[in-house]
């Protein structure tokens, strides 16, 4: 990989960064000030990286949750992962070596970038990397500087929201088909306003996954 | 919970979550995957954003200005500066401006 193809992939992750450095460092920082070993987030950032599971598990460890709670909300909040990996079977199918890790660390950040990218597997393999050394040095900040040091970030939290605003235009705008898209966006207002937020994004899954595929097939019927 | 009982919790959580992230490769890899879900794998990646933008603005509810009116103004900034300029940090960091603006200053 050459040093300006690095520079490249690191300027196509900037967005991501200042979302994973706030996000990271605002870990970090709860679990200091929670009380819990300096190193205990990192750790986590490193071997979990998953970020709205590792914020849901400050909430578990001091509400002192079963083993099998702990197993559950890992599935019902990160199950989404599942279909992010179904988009991506094609493109990671000759990844060699570099395909462990490209599944591993599969966020919805890094997937916003490789599932709508044309380049190659290397391009995504650094897109991941760089990625997940922004979430694990935020934490690490987060987590060191802790409570010494206090200041208002609030809102800050929104650049990633922003960022997956920005993706979401961005396809709609090269795309001819915008239902997937509506589907998407539809579908889980409608399981947001009847499940609430805590539990809405596995029924919105199943029924996205349903819907594309009733498209699919009449479309099939229509080209066949 | 002790050390002990986070560290267990930490490794199932890491072990739960690759889990999720490895299965559909350990299903349908090496010999071809089923076409449905090749085009399924097509599709989704616009529905799923989609669902990522509404997950990240669950939070809303029109109850009171102040919790929904800074996220509706930021992320008509977003969504039109992207539209104008095509720039995706310029987008972040404007968007995100605004409503650090919003939630600190005007809507306290």
């Amino acid at each position: 990989m050459e040093k300006s193809e690095l520079k490249r992939i690191f300027k196509d992750t900037v967005p991501i960064m200042i979302g994973y450095l706030v996000l990271g460092f605002g870990f970090g920082v709860i679990m200091a000030t929670k009380g819990y070993n300096f190193w205990l987030a990192p750790i986590m950032s490193i071997f979990i990286y998953a970020g709205s599971m590792q914020y849901a598990a400050v909430g578990l460890f001091t509400g002192g949750a079963g083993m099998l709670t702990v197993a559950l909300s890992t599935l019902a909040i990160n199950a989404r992962h599942l279909f992010y990996g179904i988009s991506m079977i094609d493109k990671y199918s000759d990844a060699g070596k570099k395909k462990p890790y490209l599944i591993f660390g599969l966020t919805d950040e890094t997937y916003s970038i490789v599932s709508h990218t044309d380049e190659d597997v290397d391009y995504c393999f650094f897109v991941t990397l760089f990625n997940q050394v922004y979430w694990v040095m935020g934490t690490l900040i987060g987590s060191i500087i802790g409570n010494m040091v206090s200041f208002d970030a609030r809102g800050l939290d929104f650049s990633l929201t922003a960022f997956f605003l920005v993706v979401f235009t961005d396809q709609w705008l090269k795309s001819e088909k915008h239902l997937p898209a509506i589907i998407g966006v539809g579908t889980a207002v409608i399981c947001l306003l009847i499940y609430g937020g805590d539990k809405f994004l596995i029924p919105t899954m199943i029924e996205i996954a349903l819907l594309l595929y009733l498209l699919e097939r009449r479309e099939e019927r229509k080209n066949g | 919970m002790d050390n002990k009982q986070i560290i267990i919790s930490i490794v199932i959580m890491a072990v739960v979550t690759a889990a999720i992230r490895f299965l559909p490769f350990l299903i349908f890899d090496g010999e071809n995957p089923p076409k449905i879900i090749l085009s399924l794998g097509k599709a989704l990646p616009f529905a799923m954003m989609g669902m990522l933008v509404v997950y990240c603005l669950r939070g809303i509810s029109f109850d009171a200005a102040k919790n929904f009116v800074p996220e509706v103004i930021a992320g008509v900034i977003v969504v039109t500066s992207y539209y104008l300029k095509k720039n995706t940090i310029l987008s972040v960091i404007l968007g995100t401006g605004v409503y650090m603006l919003l939630v600190q200053v005007v809507f306290r």
